[in-house]
């Protein structure tokens, strides 16, 4: 894996996220409260929502659109709802947050 | 022949090599010990207990004279080492130099001194050593106030000593919560709990600017903020840095720490270093026990015994007398990680136990710890947890199924808890009327008038039966307010005011959350129940909020958001609908539209353009319009006396001055007004949530109105002849029904509940309870009436709103 440094733990509030833009769409880093660092495609496979705004609880973020919620570590829509949004390997070294380049460059299937 | 070895630092990790070495080879060194303090090894963890006067230094002494003497080992303490000359192998001392053929280097730590303007000041105090405990202890014997910074490990050992040794104490901690590094919001709540009901004040968020002096002594600590904190002493516990000079200077490899090999062996063959001086594989060490580990490794590597450095996990345990906490293993940087939190609000206990498929990677515990040493087994063995994983929290002698009581909370409040507000009944008046007979609701009611009013508080009245009757009560079930929780919406507001819980982690304790920190929608509720009941004390907190609330905007299917300046009373100009022109053109505004509330909606605005837009907006003297709140709205207007020839009243100048009045505030749910200047209403006043219809002889005053998925029209309130008493009875009804309602229900859903008759009570009958409500209105509105858009509008703030990272630009260039 090669990984990439795209910014500091803190410029992430608690329980809150951040975007990353790619060639492929926006990439969202979520921060939990207990901070550890999950990377999402930042599009509800709903009706396209940008997860990134959601609210934070656990290690689960709920879709700001219509309330899906999604396991942020393997990207599985909760309870009745049924989808899937593709998570990136994401890491925290040093109080830097990183994430796979590899993996976020590489075109997503359809 | 004995070989020459010598020791730099006299601590517990080079004490405890030595302990080692002479144990399996007696003989095998003459040993040179030299130690900057004038003493040597003792047992600096024991500090604590020496500070807080329960322990003197000559128990806590590892090593004295007559051990050192019976192993030969020559002393030089209170001499420092000013230098290494590895080619001749000596180490030069103060006092002269000596050869060696093997060199530790035990140099441990030094206190990280933040420099801030004053930290030169006497009084100004680390906490590493005996000289400044000592130090320390002085200063308490003289009495006054001290000031840590620093609400980590050490320095609340630190502040819990100096409090026992009788100082008035305040720590300053710059993180949201205590020792956030062992403990998450829950558990550093119940430890500041403890911390508080001892006598020390704690302030966490508080960020230090300078220390203030008089005569070269310091005098007091100053925030940020502009808070001043008088202080005789300051101790200074933000953390330590491994003290690698000596080394460094030697030419050794270093990073943070002396680089060390899997042996304890420096990049030279014949210099070991070991304890808190070191760095292994990137790591560096605070805690004892690994430094004991390392001690076994360097002395085993002295005798030319191979030997392997392997960390391990570590524990902590916080030595406050009546505070116990445990925390261990390891809670970052891992996906796919599980949490069972556990909390008995009546007890004041917490535990949180973190998995990784079915191995337990770290636990915190709050208030009983007894089964903390069985978990840090569990997590250093890497035991498979999967078949006890359902009761495994409950630790190893569980027998059974025992869930958390949902009437903890309840069963926790004292009995001057106040359970019934509008008749101020406490929970010992109720105890003592089911004790004397009343075993029904009504019965309680009758003889207490507890829930006799807006009835809100019912069932709560009813926990407290089910609490004094048992079984023999069949107590109604209620809705929890989410799945975190078994508390409803109304008794999570009750409990909140009764138990005075001012942030979060404060109500998911006492009300025993099951989740670690709720959801997406309790978050959202608990936010708001607190910011109104203690407007000054608690801070809003974004990350509960939806996204509108957090982005000030509405956001749109296509992720883009709409923009509402205010229209006071929908009265504009030129200049500003100029200024709104500008900002469409400026922004690629796709659609300008008038909202139902006479206003102006600017559509498609993207997110990282939000902060501009409002500074332009805010040049013009634009505000937000708040369109997105669950919080006042607009005011709507017709044009009243000044145009209309039917106006009875100026009603155009009434709604601007009840906006101006109500902007920014918070309610349970959106409040949208109007002020109509005759009963022809035109403004549609009679479907808002407060609707002011004006007549000849005053104003009509109507209640509880919607236009949304329900139409209802409103109620008549009262009739009153004056603008002023206008103002003051929507004040006092818009707070009741902020300090009162349930989250997400609007004013009618409220009046529903509590009924017309008993708001009427409290803001029209009662003179002095419609003063009190518009009174405490006005001290939250001296925090709310802001515009939120100006706050992040300011450059500091715009980077924020936009990506982290645009990795877009590194692709192009590659």
């Amino acid at each position: 894996m090669s990984w990439i440094d795209i910014g500091a733990l803190d410029d992430i509030p608690s329980q809150g996220a951040r975007v990353v833009k790619t060639a492929q769409g926006c990439v969202a880093v979520f921060r939990t409260v207990d901070d550890q660092v999950f990377a999402l495609d930042d599009r509800c496979p709903h009706k396209g929502g940008p997860l990134s705004e959601g609210i934070v609880h656990g290690h689960s973020v709920t879709c700001p659109l219509h309330n899906w919620v999604f396991d942020m570590s393997s990207g599985e829509a909760q309870g009745a709802d049924d989808g899937m949004v593709r998570t990136y390997p994401a890491k925290i070294e040093g109080g830097r947050v990183l994430l796979d380049a590899a993996k976020l460059t590489a075109p997503r299937a359809a | 022949m004995a070989q020459k070895l010598v020791v730099i630092g006299a601590g517990m990790a080079s004490g405890r090599m030595l302990e080692h070495l002479f144990e399996e080879a007696p003989g095998a060194y003459d040993v040179t010990l030299f130690n900057a303090e004038p003493r040597g090894n003792y047992n600096r963890i024991m500090l604590s207990p020496v500070l807080s006067g329960e322990k003197t230094y000559e128990e806590i002494v590892t090593h004295d004279a007559a051990w050192y003497d019976a192993n030969h080992v020559t002393c030089r303490f209170g001499e420092r080492v000013t230098g290494i000359d590895r080619a001749a192998k000596v180490v030069l001392g103060e006092n002269g130099p000596v050869s060696y053929d093997k060199l530790v280097i035990a140099t441990g730590s030094n206190p990280f001194i933040i420099p801030l303007p004053g930290h030169q000041l006497s009084g100004v105090v680390a906490y590493r050593d005996l000289e400044d405990t000592n130090a320390m202890i002085a200063a308490a014997n003289a009495g006054g106030r001290a000031v840590v910074i620093g609400g980590g490990l050490l320095g609340l050992e630190a502040a819990a000593g100096l409090q026992m040794r009788g100082m008035d104490v305040t720590v300053v901690h710059i993180m949201g919560h205590l020792m956030e590094r062992q403990l998450d919001p829950s558990a550093g709540y119940l430890l500041q709990k403890a911390l508080e009901a001892r006598g020390i004040k704690v302030m966490c968020k508080a960020d230090s600017q300078e220390i203030l002096g008089e005569d070269g002594r310091v005098k007091a600590l100053l925030l940020k903020d502009g808070t001043e904190l008088p202080c005789d002493i300051l101790v200074m516990a933000v953390g330590i840095r491994p003290n690698t000079l000596l080394g460094k200077e030697a030419g050794l490899a270093t990073g943070r720490g002396i680089h060390v090999d899997d042996a304890m062996v420096t990049s030279d063959a014949d210099i070991l270093s070991l304890g808190e001086c070191v760095e292994h594989n990137g790591q560096i060490f605070g805690l004892v026990a690994p430094l004991y580990d390392q001690a076994k490794i360097a002395a085993k590597t002295l005798i030319g015994e191979a030997a392997i450095y392997v960390p391990r996990e570590v524990s902590t345990k916080l030595k406050v007398t009546g505070c116990d906490l445990f925390s261990a293993g390891d809670f970052a940087e891992a996906e796919g990680r599980e949490d069972i939190v556990f909390r008995d609000p009546g007890r004041g206990v917490y535990k949180r136990l973190v998995l990784e498929g079915d191995k337990l990677v770290g636990a915190v515990i709050y208030g009983d710890t007894t089964d903390g040493n069985w978990f840090f087994g569990l997590i250093k063995d890497g035991t498979d947890i999967s078949e006890m994983r359902d009761t495994l929290i409950f630790g190893p002698n569980f027998q059974g199924g025992a869930s958390s009581d949902p009437l903890a909370a309840v069963a926790a409040l004292p009995p001057e808890a106040e359970i019934c507000g509008c008749n101020g009944v406490c929970k010992g008046q109720i105890v003592a009327a089911i004790q004397a007979g009343a075993t029904t609701l009504d019965a309680v009611k009758a003889e207490t008038k507890a829930s006799a009013s807006c009835g809100t508080c019912a069932n709560l009245v009813e926990q407290v039966m089910a609490l004094t009757l048992g079984d023999v009560f069949e107590r109604p079930t209620v809705q929890p307010m989410c799945k975190c929780t078994d508390h409803s919406h109304e008794d999570v507001r009750l409990l909140i005011k009764s138990k005075e819980l001012k942030s979060m982690p404060a109500v998911m304790q006492e009300l025993g959350w099951k989740t670690p920190d709720g959801c997406h929608s309790c978050r959202p509720a608990l936010n708001y129940y607190l910011l109104a009941d203690w407007p000054l004390e608690y801070k809003d907190d974004r990350q509960a909020r939806f996204v509108n609330e957090r982005n000030h905007a509405n956001i749109q299917k296509d992720g883009t958001y709409s923009v509402v300046p205010r229209i006071w009373g929908g009265v504009t100009t030129a200049a500003e609908l100029r200024a709104i022109a500008d900002a469409a053109d400026k922004y690629d505004v796709p659609m300008l539209k008038f909202t139902g509330g006479q206003r102006i909606d600017l559509l498609g605005v993207k997110k990282e353009d939000l902060p501009a837009m409002w500074a332009d907006l805010n040049d013009a003297g634009l505000v937000s319009g708040h369109a997105y709140t669950k919080g006042l709205r607009t005011v709507k207007t017709c044009v009243g006396t000044e145009f209309c020839r039917f106006g009875t009243q100026d009603s155009t100048g009434l709604g601007i001055r009840l906006e101006k009045h109500l902007w920014g505030s918070w309610t349970p749910h959106k409040l949208k007004l109007a002020v109509t200047g005759c009963p022809r209403n035109c403004a549609e006043a009679t479907c808002k949530d407060i609707g002011i219809v004006c007549v000849d002889s005053g104003y009509q005053i109507h209640v509880g109105g919607a236009a949304g998925m329900e139409v209802k029209e409103t109620q008549l309130l009262t009739t009153v002849a004056t603008e002023d008493e206008v103002m003051e009875i929507v004040s006092a009804f818009t707070q009741l029904y902020r300090e009162n309602a349930r989250y997400l229900h609007r004013i009618y859903k409220w009046l529903d509940k509590v009924g017309l008759e008993w708001t009427r009570e409290q803001v029209v009958d009662d003179l002095e309870n419609r003063r009190a409500l518009a009174e405490r209105f006005e001290i939250s509105q001296s925090v709310y009436r802001t515009d939120p858009w100006a706050e992040h509008a300011k450059p500091s703030e715009r980077a924020k709103w936009g990506p982290i990272a645009d990795l877009t630009i590194a692709e192009a260039a590659e």
